[in-house]
């Protein structure tokens, strides 16, 4: 623990500059409508704590969640299914790599008109922006797997679903991990695009409102509990990671 | 135990068969070593038998029965340990048993452990595979072939990516695991010293194609030690088996 705190002694101390920097800059300026300082947005964050905790970041969260979860069911499947048949890798791959050049936050007005101001809009531009990268990333550790293990294990009369068991799954792992840890904040910017463009709840919805009433502070507030979120649901993953991907040292 | 009849092979995209109709004999409890130029194709002979490879034409059979038969008939090691990083010293030396089936988590732990000790690693179950040295990975990747449970052992030149050494170390104790075991050993490698000091009879591959391998009986008893290989008749079998392996080499 100490180790890793002396590690990032120097990004710590960057930060800490340029937040004083941006206090600084901001008491300049004064002007909290465009430029709130870090302070009078932490102010706020204390402030309105109430509704951001209660009511904004569950309603977030649940987007995020739900959205992730179906994104990692479907992706792994996929990803399974087309290291399992070539004729599925064939047909999908390219579509799968093509689709990730969709400019998402252009697209995504139309979910709004499709499924209207509920959950499943927002849940599902969360599923368009995490998806892709989950089924590729996954799709490319298993096709990473180490042969010669494989080949090993057909000289002791492993079929294929062993050597998938025994040697693919392990050998994925980390670029499982590496999936999960891209899509967690990649789902929380999903569920706060769709919340911008039409909610009646959650950190995206609460931002632009306070955007209305010029509150600058009001809308930097939800964006820094929305960061800090997605950086502990990241943290927690590496811990998982650390636990079941001990090899790698 | 082993036996090759006009067997043919050729890779996908070559023109020619880099084995051509080879035949063969392997008595059961010998341990022959086969010697070649690096690229000559004695490795393909090993995945011809194990399985990973099909021949175009010809029999092989180990016992008796041909291995097209599709059932498993030897112990593979290739020269990687191929320890799985993930799995403790234990569980990679049990995988044999874990694909076989039919065996207790409790009995495949009992017996890794007890071959494990048989190669001198007792204790070792637990460790993880990158807490070993690289002999010890190789006896690990030894015992894990044992518990194949097959008569014949099939190594691919085992020994070659380690230090000086260690190599000789492993030689002697290889000897010594084969006379205490009574397995049918072919061992594949390029070093001509090490294949008088193991085999009882080296098998040169003269030519690529393969056609034939020709069998070279080695002039000194078991048990051995290194200093047979100072012997006169064994310095001269070493000139002729290097003068062999250099014709086929291009200067």
């Amino acid at each position: 623990m100490k180790k890793a705190c002396k590690g990032n002694l120097p990004a710590l101390i960057f930060l800490l500059a340029l937040v004083m920097a941006w206090q600084w800059g901001a008491m300049e300026l004064d002007a909290a409508y465009i430029l709130p300082t870090p302070w009078q947005i932490l102010q706020k964050l204390w402030e309105l704590r109430g509704p951001l905790f209660t009511v904004h970041l569950p309603a977030t969260m649940s987007v995020t969640a739900i959205g992730l979860g179906i994104s990692l069911f479907f992706g792994l499947a996929l990803a399974v299914l087309m290291d399992r048949s070539p004729l599925v890798q064939k047909m999908l791959y390219p579509l799968v790599v093509a689709s990730q050049t969709i400019p998402t936050t252009t697209i995504a007005p139309l979910f709004v008109l499709w499924f209207g101001y509920g959950i499943w809009s927002k849940i599902l531009v969360t599923i368009l922006i995490t998806f892709f990268p989950i089924t590729i990333t996954v799709y490319d550790g298993f096709r990473a797997a180490n042969g010669e293990m494989q080949e090993l294990l057909l000289t002791y009369g492993a079929g294929p679903w062993e050597t998938f068991r025994l040697v693919k799954i392990p050998c994925a792992l980390p670029y499982f991990f590496s999936a999960v840890k891209m899509a967690v904040p990649m789902s929380v910017i999903g569920a706060a695009i769709g919340e911008w463009l039409g909610a009646q709840q959650g950190l995206g919805y609460f931002s632009r409102r306070m955007m209305t009433q010029l509150d600058g502070a009001g809308v930097f507030a939800p964006i820094v509990l929305l960061s800090l979120t997605a950086m502990a649901a990241v943290g927690i993953v590496e811990l998982l990671e650390r636990k079941l991907v001990r090899w790698r040292g | 135990m082993l036996e090759f009849q006009e067997v043919s092979f050729q890779y996908e995209g070559e023109d020619f068969a880099i084995i051509d109709r080879l035949s063969f004999r392997v008595e059961p409890g010998s341990f022959h070593c086969i010697v070649g130029v690096s690229g000559c194709g004695k490795s393909t002979i090993f995945r011809l038998v194990n399985g990973l490879l099909r021949p175009k034409s010809g029999v092989i059979r180990v016992g008796g029965v041909p291995v097209s038969a599709g059932k498993r008939c030897c112990g593979y090691m290739p020269q990687k340990d191929l320890l799985f990083p993930w799995r403790t010293v234990g569980e990679n030396v049990a995988l044999p048993l874990e694909v076989a089936g039919g065996c207790s988590r409790k009995e495949r732990a009992e017996r890794a452990g007890a071959a494990l000790r048989d190669v001198g690693l007792a204790g070792c179950e637990g460790k993880m595979p990158g807490e070993l040295s690289g002999g010890m990975r190789q006896r690990a990747a030894f015992a894990r072939t044992m518990l194949t449970g097959q008569e014949l052992l099939l190594l691919d030149e085992p020994f070659s990516a380690l230090d000086f050494l260690t190599r000789i170390t492993l030689q002697e104790w290889l000897l010594e695991q084969w006379q205490r075991h009574k397995k049918t050993i072919l061992f594949i490698t390029h070093d001509v010293e090490e294949a008088l000091f193991l085999s009882s009879s080296v098998l040169v591959v003269e030519s690529t194609p393969i056609r034939c391998l020709r069998e070279i009986p080695v002039p000194a008893p078991f048990p051995r030690d290194r200093k047979c290989l100072a012997r006169p008749e064994m310095a001269e079998l070493k000139e002729r088996l290097v003068a062999m392996l250099r014709k086929q080499v291009a200067p």
